[in-house]
């Protein structure tokens, strides 16, 4: 079954190569493609999760055995917390494609759009497989070029803008963590993370580790859009068109920031108390302030691209304070709870975050205005728009039964029992705040008297979009199965156990 | 040790035209130099006092060769940043269309 | 531009031209290869179109020609690849072809075929991101 594993990123690469010479003569070969190709790789994910074995599958691209002990292949590694990701990034991306069936049609360049799609996923695909250093920076350029043409696909003045800003930044993010590439690679002469990890490992070399993850902190921080690096995001994500602006914020900065801070971090570095706390207090600040900054919007997209700088901080949080606990040798089973409520919380916030821009999209597909004050009372012309919403937003402000309220249960009552009061309040008032700039959005949106335009012509959406949001929001419910012990052994524990058995990662690689 | 301070020499210039400049070509540049300033500083970890080229000939067969994985990424990233340019490039030609101007402190219509 | 500037542009592309192949396909021998190679490709065709002026209509035909050029040289790249999972050891990227002797020219199992095809998709590439700029002048900016 490890034969598997270059699919994930062949299938996304032939896809995008293809379209533009064959679409060029078919018309809507593109489309039936990118819908068969991330079917297809969904169904790949779902069958490697049920047939998961516990170690993890290698594959050593090229065939190249290791010499003398020391790997010198390019691996593909799939283990617990690579499958996790796998799950999150194809199965948005499958519902974000069929969405943009029926959203792309007032577009002309049809082929790009689903070429670039194509691309961004590969590379994300890319980055949570790869088992070296280098292969991680080189698929997330990938990703990353092809997120700044789609943010600018629709060429107005606003979204030329937005992909300027966003694009400096990410060019400063990429050359920051190719300095700290560098820096590694001058310590330990080895790019497997592995291998560096054993290597580090035995070092005494205490500043210059810090140094590295300082740099590395701030590359990765920047692509995650953590607060003081978080200046891109709320243009970027508001003027991107909806399905982009679901892919970005759901997927993208999830797998490029936080799952390489996850990864490199506990995989490869020995936990530090000082990394650690830093790492916290980014989370929790990015999860204060966002909250702060999405009151004061009228603007519907700029509302939730702050609050998903807010929900970062949250998984942020929840990451960092298992980091924490596990550095000062703690209680393990507080730690692994810990980590078990962040893992959570980003798969959670995939689900929803994807379903509230994609119904931001169908507001804007049928009424041409982003505004929240000019709307209104569309909870009549719009029935399936409105009901997917307000489950997304009380799944956002940890209402139960939805799934937000079990993940930010784990994490408040992680933080009780880890002696981190501070930050259980804060997670807290944190919750009732979303929950008020929701209900904001909700009454403001559809249950407002409707103002003086002719509401008549306001329908529902196509179908297709109707498709992808009812599939999400049937998503949101059943995430909450994740908490029985049942489903929660093959999905959400072989992530924990990866993050929490750090020395198990290198000699499962290494002694192969 | 002086070629490692000059490297960081160079990101700084590089760093200091990204923050400073207010025309769209000039932040561009600024973001080239600190990309090559990197570029440089990996060719310079893989020196090995006193080597030769890493090329296999019939003449030299054996003997410490300069490490030649450092160039090999090197040249994998000089490629990303051509796209990363490019894809710039396009971005700020469109953006004086629209806007008709290069100046970064004109084109702020997202704010808030 | 003047007619000086176009004759040494006719006589030199074509010196170009050939020194990019060269380096191409010794990319297992000497330095260079794909990349250093497909950059002179590219380089040869835009110093004839920056010689001889752009007339839109044509500049269209020959960007959507290297547009199919670069997208079904990366799918042959690939094609390759894939082909080393079905055949021999089963591995991706594996090298399949026999590996001669060193120093020849036909050597090294199926590197040069790579290198050929990455140095055909990153001239196609560039010379496409070229023209691309290039008719938006001519055509928007007026």
């Amino acid at each position: 079954m490890s034969q598997l594993i270059p699919l994930f990123v062949i299938i996304p690469l032939v896809a995008a190569f293809l379209i533009p010479i064959i679409g060029k003569f078919l018309d809507g070969f593109q489309k039936v493609l990118t819908s068969i190709a991330f079917l297809g790789l969904s169904v790949l994910t779902v069958y490697f999760l049920c047939a998961g074995p516990g170690e993890p599958l290698l594959y050593a691209v090229g065939g190249w055995e290791p010499v003398r002990g020391i790997p010198i292949a390019i691996y593909l590694v799939a283990d617990g917390l690579s499958i996790f990701m796998l799950m999150i990034t194809n199965v948005v991306g499958f519902l974000v494609s069929i969405y943009s069936i029926s959203y792309l049609k007032r577009f002309t360049a049809q082929n790009n759009f689903f070429a670039l799609l194509c691309l961004m996923m590969g590379g994300m695909n890319g980055v949570v497989l790869s088992g070296d250093l280098f292969n991680l920076f080189v698929f997330m350029e990938i990703a990353v070029i092809a997120s700044y043409a789609l943010v600018a696909f629709g060429i107005e003045k606003q979204e030329l803008e937005a992909s300027f800003k966003y694009q400096v930044l990410g060019g400063i993010a990429s050359v920051l963590i190719l300095f700290g590439v560098t820096m590694l690679y001058w310590k330990t002469k080895t790019l497997n993370i592995a291998d560096a990890g054993n290597i580090l490992r035995s070092s005494q070399d205490r500043s210059f580790v810090i140094f590295t993850q300082l740099f590395l902190i701030t590359g990765f921080g920047l692509k995650a859009a953590l607060i003081p690096f978080h200046a891109w995001l709320p243009d970027a994500h508001s003027s991107a068109p909806s399905p982009i602006s679901a892919m970005l914020s759901g997927v993208l900065i999830k797998a490029i920031g936080i799952y390489a801070i996850i990864r490199l971090f506990f995989n490869m570095f020995t936990l530090s108390d000082e990394m650690a706390v830093t790492i916290t207090a980014l989370g929790a600040v990015s999860m204060v302030l966002g909250s702060f900054l999405a009151m004061y919007q009228w603007d519907i997209k700029r509302m939730l691209a702050f609050s998903s700088i807010s929900q970062v901080g949250y998984i942020v949080t929840g990451v960092g304070m298992g980091m924490i606990i596990l550095a000062r040798n703690g209680d393990h089973r507080v730690a692994a709870l810990a980590i078990s409520g962040g893992l959570f919380h980003m798969i959670n916030h995939a689900a929803f975050k994807g379903l509230l821009f994609l119904n931001a999209g169908a507001i804007e597909h049928e009424t041409h205005t982003r505004n929240m004050k000019s709307l209104g009372g569309l909870s009549r012309s719009m029935p399936i728009t409105a009901s997917t919403s307000m489950g997304a937003s009380l799944a956002i402000s940890g209402i139960p039964p939805f799934n937000g309220f079990f993940s930010k249960l784990i994490i408040i009552i992680a933080a009780i029992q880890g002696k981190f009061y501070l930050l259980a309040a804060l997670a807290v008032l944190i919750s009732i705040i979303t929950l008020a700039y929701f209900m904001k959005f909700q009454k403001y949106t559809f249950f407002n008297k409707p103002g003086a335009r002719d509401r008549k012509k306001i329908k529902e959406v196509p179908f297709a979009m109707c498709f992808s949001m009812i599939v999400l929001a049937v998503l949101c419910l059943g995430l909450s199965l994740l908490i029985f012990p049942g489903i929660r052994e093959v999905v959400l524990d072989p992530a924990v156990r990866v993050i929490m058995n750090a020395s198990e990662y290198a000699p499962s690689i290494t002694g192969l | 040790m002086i070629l490692y301070l000059l490297c960081f020499l160079l990101f700084l210039i590089g760093l200091y035209g990204v923050i400073t400049r207010r025309n769209v070509i000039k932040i561009v540049i600024g973001l080239v130099f600190m990309e090559f300033s990197v570029f440089l500083l990996l060719v310079l970890v893989g020196y090995v006092e006193g080597a030769e080229a890493p090329i296999l000939d019939e003449t030299i067969i054996s003997g410490p060769f300069v490490d030649p994985l450092p160039q090999a990424m090197v040249l994998t990233a000089i490629v990303i940043g051509l796209a990363s340019n490019a894809m710039l490039l396009a971005i700020a030609i469109r953006l004086y269309k629209k806007y008709g101007t290069f100046d970064i402190r004109k084109i702020n219509e997202l704010k808030g | 531009m003047s007619v000086i500037v176009k004759k040494v542009a006719q006589l030199l592309s074509g010196l170009i031209f050939m020194y990019g192949v060269y380096i191409i396909t010794h990319g297992h021998l000497t330095p260079g290869g794909g990349f250093a190679g497909g950059a002179l490709l590219a380089g040869s065709m835009i110093l004839l179109v920056l010689a001889f002026g752009s007339d839109v209509m044509g500049l269209k035909k020959r960007e959507t020609g290297s547009s199919i050029i670069e997208n079904s040289a990366i799918l042959v790249f690939i094609l390759f690849a894939t082909i080393a999972m079905l055949v021999g050891t089963r591995v991706f990227f594996h090298n399949f072809l026999p590996v001669g002797t060193l120093g020849e020219l036909i050597s090294a199992g199926v590197i040069p075929l790579y290198n050929i095809f990455v140095g055909m998709e990153v001239g196609a590439a560039l010379f496409t991101i070229f023209l691309a700029l290039v008719i938006y002048k001519e055509e928007v900016l007026k």
